[in-house]
Order: C-alpha cells, then structure tokens, then sequence
C-alpha cells in the first residue's frame, strides 16, 4: 500500500522509499521507514496531501506520496 | 584578537531570525553573497569583554545536501567559512530529531559549536520534556534552552560566545556510507540513539494548528478564506497608503516650489525642478505601497499561513506549468519583480522555477502605477463611478488582475517549449501557526523600502541628467539656425528645437516603430528612457513638457492633456493612446535591473535575452490591437 491510499484519518508505518530524485528530501524530513504517518487533509482536488510525521505537518504531492510504500495501522 | 566571527545555522521555521534580532537588535544589514544575488544578514554586537561579534544568518537549510539554491548559499557559506568560527546551531525543541541531522552533518565536519534549543516551553506544554544538561554532556558543546520570541536564554548565548569554544565529541557517523540516502537513515539512527537519552515524549496532543488547519485548509473554506485573504491585502495596501502617499507629494510639490524661487535660475535648476524632482516624487510616492504589501507578505509568511498558500494553490499553479511555490513570487511581483525573482529560490524543481522567473516580471509591479496613474488621470475623470465603485480604482485593479491573467497565460505557452520532465520534488512543512515578530517585519519592510529608493534613486538620477543632456543638445545646421534666430512665439520655438535635438532626433527614429500603437515621438523618447525603468516614464515628460514650455508651472498631467496634434489638433492622449500607453508597460519589459537578476539568478544570457524579446512583442501586438479597436 502506498502513502497515497491512506484515507484521512488513517495512519500507517513507513516500509520503504523508492529510489527517486525524492528519496533524499523525504528522509530528510523525517519520512523514515518504521515511522508512524497520519493523512491529514487533502487539498481540494486531493493533490497535494498534509500528512503527520513525528509530529511535523508536511504537505506533499501526490506523486511524491505514491513513492512511499507504507502499511496500514 | 577582539573580532569573533559567528555563523547562525539552522532549519526552516526553527526561530533563526527571531534569535538573529534579539541578538543584533538594529545594528544589521542584508548583503550579498559574493558572485550571486542570495541575500545573506549580517549583524555585528559586543560582548561584555569589549570584543566585537560578527554573526551571519544563513538560509534556513534542512541538510547539508541542497534541495534548493536556497540550501546551497548555506551548504557553501559554511564550507568555505573558517573553522575557527563559531556555528551557532537553532533547534525547534519539538522537532530536535529532524534539527539534528543537519547538526549532526556540522558538527561532523569538526566546528566549534553552541546548540541553542528553542521554545522548550511550548514543546513541554505538548508533552516534550528535552533533558538539557544531559544533552550537554553528551554532546560536549554549551547547550543553552532559548525562547528566542520573547528574548530568553539570548544573555545566555552571548556569554556562552564569550568563554571557550569547544567542539562536539559526540560522533554521530563513525564514517560516512557512499550515498547521501543511506548517510542520512544512519545519521537518523545515530541521532534516535541520542534522543533517546534526552527527550521523552508523551503521545502527541492534538495541537491548536491541526484544529486551525480544520478550517484554514478545508476543501472549500479553504480556498475561500485564501481569497478573503488576497483581497484584504491588496485593499489595505491602497487604503493604508493613501495617507502617507498624499504626504509625500505634498512634500515634493513643496520642495520643488521652494527650489523655484531659492535656486537661481539656470540650465541646473531647470533638471532638478524639471527632470529630477518629478521623477523622485513619481517613484518615491508608491513607496508606501511596496513597504506595506512587504509587511502584509512577511506577516503571511512569519505566521506561517504562506506555507498553506503555497499547499492550497499548488494543484492550480500545476496546470500552468508552475508551482505553489510559486505564489509568493507571484505576490512580490505585485510589488517589485527583482526581490520576487530571487524568492524564486526555494523552487526545487528546475522547469518550475524557471518558468516562474520568466513570468514574475509580468506582474504589475510599483514601478508601472506612476505610469497607470497618470494616464488613467488623461482619460478618466476624478469622481467617475460605475455603481459604487470608483472607475479609476477599478481600472486600476484591472490592470493588476491583466497581469496576473497574463503571466498564467505566458507560464502555460511557455511551459510546452520546455522540455524537462524530471520528476518533480514537492514536499514543504507546514510550520505551526505563531504570531508574526514586529521586529522580523519591520526589519524585511525597512530593508526592502531602502534597496527600491536607492536603486530607483541612482536610476531616475542617471537618466535625467543624460536626458536633459540630449534635450537640449543637437548638432547640424537646423539646430544652429534654430537657436540663433530670434522668436516671437517662444511655445512653438522650444518644440522645434526638442524637436531638433539628439533626444527628438532619438524619438522620430523609433517612431516609424510605435506610429502603428497611436505614439508621437514625444512617446518615443519616454520609451527609449524607461527602458531602463518604468518609473523613468513621468520624470522623462516632465523633462520633455517643462522643456516645451519653461514658465508653465501646471502639472505633468495638464501639460499633457492640453498637448494637441499639430495636424489634426486633437489632444494627443486620446483615449485610445492612453489605454494602448499603459497596456505597453503592462507587458513590456523595460526594467534593466530585472534582466540583470534574471541573467544573475539562472546564469544564462539566452534567458534574459528571450524575456526581453517576447515580453516586447506581446507589448507591442497587444497595444496594436487595442489601439485599433478603440480608435
């Protein structure tokens, strides 16, 4: 399941990151794998995402979050 | 040695530049960065002791590996600094893991270090209790806990800066894997070590943010309430200016009737009564406009909403080929597009951010509303209203709404002859909502306010001189016979002879070119000058009328209005040359320092060049077309 399925209000756990130019700015902002992330709200046309991770509100787009393999909590 | 140099380091939202304020006070200056257009702050205070500290605030960086040329500057600036320099190192105390790892990367690289860890107090109300002495003894660098808003533990760090320097002891990475990937989950793993041993955290409560974002960030209330927002900012930006606005050109119209009868009256005072003094005041007017709409932007950014902005419109800005990052740009450009283009910084993805930098000069920055002003005043009476609405104020509006419509527009076309299709890396924090810092806005107001007068000031001076210059000078026979024959119609004498000189000379050899868009070469002339800037428009009439008639003292605007062809006499500025006039600068791109920054920011002189090339011709065929449709 990818970051991206979550509905808001789910949380899920952090698998693994694909290897894209991405990667690195993900990690970087804490999305690591075994780390709990929480959708939060979508944006109006759901792209971008706001999702919780190790208490940090971040908003990602779609295609990023389709690059996060997580699984649901 | 009395001199201690210290780099302030640390990620975005962390309180950097509250610590900075606190730390300097008044005593700062934005400077650039050797070789680019980044602006870097630096301040200087004194210690105890007597010795001088010289503190620089870089870019807030999340790594030492830049995502952004943002990240770059501060990645660089820390390498090529001395190692003897302290590194003072923020962290928000409720996001210390995330802070650490570019500390970690820091203090690996072996610098003499303090960690100031901030707002400790609010991350203890949301269940965070950091350990701050254990810290310290972990790390074996002063840690001192800092609420840099309100000023505490700020005495504290500049005492700490005083005493010995150490560096940290803690080794995060005993040696560092081939890929930055892999160097950042081991420092993650090295850091959660760490944290374990500092910080306990309590299940997150939900925060005040998260139930504001509920609201702020709703599929629909959200988008409304970003509108309500815009439309707030732009109507206080002309409502609050207004007084401080009329002040000044009272001020000017002072001045300028005190240099009349103070100054004798020769060929200097006639280019500061009729070239200088107009200019300034025609610049220096809509100086409250771009203060107070970079106090509203700052305001949006310090409280953390821009980064919502920038969430809530990143899916429209997409289907022009931009980004939400792009907003902010977008929004300074309303007021001036040099400091717009150089946000556009934070831009990762490289077709978005170029596309940005080629349209941002598009919007209707301060620079053209002396331009607008005085042409809507031509065409559209005073007190002319359509319903409620004042008519100047809405065409006015108009021509802010055309240039926002049109660098959209230009985004889009541009966007299919850019082939790049990278993937693009689009992941912001959205901070916590905080009350903005008064001394934060006044210092990006101040400095922002000063840069646009004096590169405005040095501009409008250089070409009023040399247009004064060209005026009255001329070479040929015509030009003799002319200043040699005595007159009895001195209004008509005078315009033969602007006529005759090098800048008429310069006016009637463009006009073949702009004859089509209703222009004389009175307008040409004020078409060549402005290239340089905008602004240069009003002074370059006032230069060209006050020459025409030198014991005429009605405005710029009357002159103007009473200036008639000789051919068919009808008045000159027709409503259709007015409304072709201002769609020319609403498009053109007549600003030198913009083409420089671009050339500056994106290291290619094809770009500028190709800016400048489309943004003439649309200007041109728009004014065309109007022009024909309402003539």
């Amino acid at each position: 399941m990818r970051l991206s399925d979550l509905k808001k209000g789910q949380r899920g756990r952090i698998r693994s990151l694909d290897e894209s130019v991405s990667k690195l700015r993900l990690l970087e902002m804490g999305c690591l794998p075994g780390e709990i992330v929480e959708m939060q709200n979508y944006a109006p046309m759901r792209d971008p995402l706001v999702i919780i991770v190790n208490g940090m509100i971040i908003a990602i787009r779609k295609e990023n979050a389709e690059e996060i393999e997580i699984e649901l909590l | 040695m009395n001199k201690l140099q210290v780099v302030l380091a640390g990620n975005p939202n962390c309180g950097k530049s509250s610590l900075f304020n606190a730390l300097t006070g008044l005593k700062q200056k934005t400077s650039n960065v050797p070789g680019t257009t980044v602006e870097i702050r630096k301040g200087v205070f004194p210690l105890e002791d007597g010795r001088e500290v010289h503190i620089t605030d870089l870019p807030g960086s999340y790594s030492f590996h830049p995502g952004s040329d943002d990240e770059k500057v501060a990645a660089d600036y820390l390498s090529n600094s001395s190692t003897d320099d302290l590194v003072i190192f923020i962290a928000d105390a409720s996001q210390l893991k995330r802070n650490l790892l570019f500390f970690s990367q820091i203090a690996d690289a072996g610098r003499f270090m303090i960690l100031a860890v901030n707002m400790i107090d609010v991350a203890e109300t949301r269940g965070i209790e950091t350990d701050i002495t254990r810290l310290e003894n972990e790390l074996g660098i002063p840690v001192v806990a800092i609420n840099a808003r309100i000023g505490t533990g700020v005495e504290a760090i500049r005492k700490k800066i005083g005493e010995n320097l150490f560096k940290v002891h803690y080794k995060f990475l005993q040696h560092s894997p081939g890929n930055k990937e892999d160097e950042t989950v081991d420092r993650f793993t090295a850091i959660q070590v760490l944290m374990d041993k500092v910080q306990r955290r309590k299940p997150p409560l939900r925060i005040l943010t998260v139930k504001i974002d509920g609201i702020v960030l709703h599929r629909y209330w959200g988008i409304l309430i970003f509108l309500l927002v815009m439309f707030l900012v732009f109507q206080s930006v002309f409502f609050l200016a207004k007084w401080p606005m009329d002040l000044i050109e009272m001020l000017f119209s002072g001045l300028s009737q005190w240099a009349g009868s103070a100054l004798p009256p020769n060929f200097l005072t006639g280019l500061i009564i009729g070239g200088l003094i107009p200019g300034l005041s025609g610049v220096l007017v809509f100086l409250p406009q771009i203060a107070i709409l970079f106090f509203f932007i700052t305001l949006l950014e310090d409280s953390g909403y821009m980064a919502r902005i920038t969430y809530l419109m990143d899916w429209p800005m997409r289907k022009f080929g931009l980004s939400g990052k792009s907003v902010l740009p977008l929004m300074s450009g309303a007021a001036c597009a040099i400091p717009a283009i150089l946000s556009a910084r934070s831009i990762e993805n490289k077709k978005e951010k170029l596309l940005t930098i080629l349209v941002t000069p598009l919007m209707s920055c301060s620079a053209r509303l002396p331009v607008y002003t005085i042409l809507a005043a031509l065409v559209v009476p005073d007190n002319a209203s359509w319903g409620f609405f004042n008519l100047k104020g809405l065409l006015l509006m108009g021509m802010y709404l055309l240039g926002f419509v049109t660098s959209l527009l230009a985004a889009l076309v541009i966007s299919f002859f850019i082939k790049q299709r990278s993937k693009s890396t689009f992941v912001i924090e959205l901070p916590v909502y905080r009350t903005p810092h008064l001394a934060n806005l006044w210092h990006v107001c101040f400095n922002k306010s000063k840069s646009f007068v004096t590169g405005a000031g040095k501009i409008i001076l250089i070409v009023s001189v040399v247009l004064w210059f060209l005026a009255s000078h001329g070479y040929g026979n015509k030009w003799d016979k002319l200043n040699n024959t005595v007159v009895t119609d001195t209004a008509q004498h005078n315009a033969e002879i602007l006529k005759a000189s090098f800048a008429g000379e310069i006016g009637k050899f463009i006009e073949p070119a702009i004859e089509p868009l209703g222009f004389n070469w009175k307008i040409g002339i004020a078409l060549v000058t402005s290239f340089a800037a905008r602004e240069v428009f009003v002074g370059t009439m006032a230069t060209i009328y006050g020459l025409e008639n030198k014991d005429d003292y009605r405005s710029i605007k009357d002159k103007m209005a009473s200036d008639t062809n000789p051919i068919t006499g009808k008045p000159v500025y027709s409503v259709a040359v007015a409304f072709s006039l201002m769609i020319f600068y609403a498009f053109a791109m007549q600003c030198i320092s913009t083409l420089a920054v671009v050339y500056k920011e994106t290291g290619s002189i094809k770009l500028p060049l190709l800016q400048l090339t489309f943004m003439t011709a649309l200007a041109w065929l728009s004014s065309w077309l109007v022009y024909v449709v309402l003539s």
